[in-house]
């Protein structure tokens, strides 16, 4: 079972186990992630599950798409070239151990 | 210590009202009461990817039961309140279930949602007969899909349409019957309406408007066929209605608040007893945007928006539910996603293609922007949505050029406006 690791803006990890196929939304969501709301449920709508994507692992998890570019741009308040929505990002085996920081706001 | 919270209805808004009490630092005692017999879910994907085969339940808790544990939030599944009184006027009272739990309570919250309106005529108790609400209404329909080849859809709503969609997209024969004369009518202004009933068209769905239903007919318990007003017969093996929703009332009468379809709140969630705060599909508010007349909104991000605010009450702060409304539906490779309410508008301005089926219509009132029913158009919805939030507009007269980008046309408010 893959890790995802969320880091706090206190510098502080917290590893969840996560379901291959799974977005990295769901899985702070159900575990109660603080800083990762995902209103919408994974539907691109929201822009409330930003996320940064740790150097490490920002070319496996790949780009932004066309919708989650927009939303990012206009949705979130600090974007950075290692911003994300993390409910587009799926849960693969590859990811194993996938760092993301949380952002001081949703 | 205390009885604490007690959460009548553990869905959407019932659990953020839990967590957000936990957020803010409460630590008295929750309970969180629902009549299904699942931790609550999200309901949205039960007519999408649910309905599909593409999501299971499990996939859509809305919270780890561990979660819910560590932050010492008691749910009760399968119960329901069957009674409830308050002691001296409340806030304390008192509840019993249909299990015959009595649960006391110091801070009364009712997240209790709506049910499906039930479709009055002839044969609608035949079976083959679905309506689509709850994680087992979902579990149902889908098995009954996989062997169904003709679908009627009665309702030209949101859930009708995309149950018409997932049906559709098995290669199923469907035809959706709608009463008015045009599609999602309680939601969207015309020019969508019309592009739905296009869009559906062009991908093989039978769309009928104007279309009473007049009886079911069957053969050894099982429908068979639709019956029109008009004469007309249309054979089904299967029969999803989707004719909007009822709040569930029926606590809040009991308690003796007011409702008028609907538990009637303040913006800060607070029922006519102002002890007690209700969130969700079962109220009735004032616009959060203008608090103006009382709105009933059924949506995700009004059941947590609304939930939030009924948090802070009971914690004593005063947070009025003023998000700006969006929602969104998802049919074939169509995304919807709304900002905004449009009721009310008196112009509007088509910005894109929609043939094309990439587009976005603003609404204006008086030439004050309102809303946006963005087709595929994911960053025209966050601009208008981004605009709304601010307060700020964007002019009619610009809108509709698509060679700028929305985002550059807002205007922010004048200061002292």
């Amino acid at each position: 079972m893959p890790k995802v690791v969320f880091i706090t803006l206190d510098g502080a990890a917290r590893v969840v186990d996560a379901q291959v196929g799974e977005s990295v939304m769901a899985v702070a969501v159900r575990n109660g992630v603080p800083g990762i709301i995902g209103e919408c449920g994974g539907n691109c709508s929201c822009a409330t599950c930003h996320v940064y994507v740790d150097d490490e692992f920002s070319a496996c998890v790949g780009a932004a798409g066309d919708m989650e570019d927009d939303l990012l741009d206009l949705g979130v308040a600090d974007r950075r070239d290692t911003s994300r929505l993390s409910c587009q990002i799926k849960v693969t085996e590859d990811l194993d151990g996938l760092t993301v920081h949380l952002p001081a706001e949703q | 210590m205390g009885a604490g919270t007690l959460v009548i209805g553990a869905s959407q808004a019932g659990l953020q009202l839990a967590v957000s009490l936990r957020d803010a630092g409460d630590t008295a005692p929750i309970t969180l009461v629902g009549e299904e017999p699942h931790a609550p879910y999200q309901r949205p994907p039960l007519s999408k990817a649910y309905l599909q085969g593409d999501a299971e339940l499990g996939q859509l808790l809305l919270r780890a039961p561990e979660f819910l544990a560590d932050n010492d939030i008691t749910l009760l599944t399968g119960d329901r309140i069957e009674s409830v009184e308050l002691h001296n006027g409340g806030p304390s009272g008192s509840a019993i279930t249909s299990g015959g739990r009595v649960l006391s309570f110091e801070r009364l919250a009712l997240t209790v949602g709506a049910r499906p309106r039930r479709l009055p005529v002839p044969g609608a108790q035949l079976g083959g007969v679905a309506y689509l609400r709850t994680a087992d209404d979902a579990a149902a329909l889908r098995a009954m899909q996989a062997g169904a080849e003709s679908v009627v859809v009665i309702g030209g709503g949101f859930i009708g349409l995309e149950a018409a969609a997932v049906a559709r997209a098995q290669g199923k024969a469907v035809t959706v019957v709608e009463a008015a004369d045009r599609l999602i009518g309680r939601a969207v202004a015309p020019v969508i309406s019309e592009f739905y009933r296009a869009a559906h068209t062009r991908r093989g769905v039978d769309i009928r408007l104007g279309a009473q239903v007049t009886s079911l007919g069957g053969e050894r318990g099982t429908v068979s066929e639709v019956r029109l007003g008009d004469g007309t017969k249309i054979p089904a093996d299967l029969v999803i209605v989707g004719i909007g929703v009822e709040p569930r009332t029926e606590l809040a009468l009991q308690l003796g608040l007011q409702t008028a379809g609907g538990i009637v709140v303040d913006r800060h969630a607070r029922t006519s007893n102002p002890g007690i705060v209700a969130a969700g599909d079962c109220t009735r508010q004032p616009h959060p945007v203008t608090g103006d007349g009382l709105v009933r909104l059924e949506s995700v991000q009004n059941a947590v928006s609304q939930a939030k605010a009924a948090a802070a009450t009971l914690m004593g702060r005063r947070e009025a539910n003023d998000a700006v409304p969006w929602f969104w539906s998802d049919q074939y490779d169509l995304k919807l996603q709304i900002a905004g309410l449009s009721a009310g508008h008196t112009g509007h301005v088509v910005r894109g293609d929609i043939d094309g089926e990439s587009f976005s219509v603003l609404y204006y009132r008086d030439g004050a922007l309102l809303a946006v029913d963005a087709v595929n158009s994911g960053a025209d919805y966050m601009a208008v949505r981004k605009a709304l939030t601010q307060g700020a507009t964007i002019p009619a007269e610009t809108a509709a050029d698509t060679r700028l980008r929305l985002r550059e046309l807002i205007v922010p408010r004048a200061v002292g406006a």
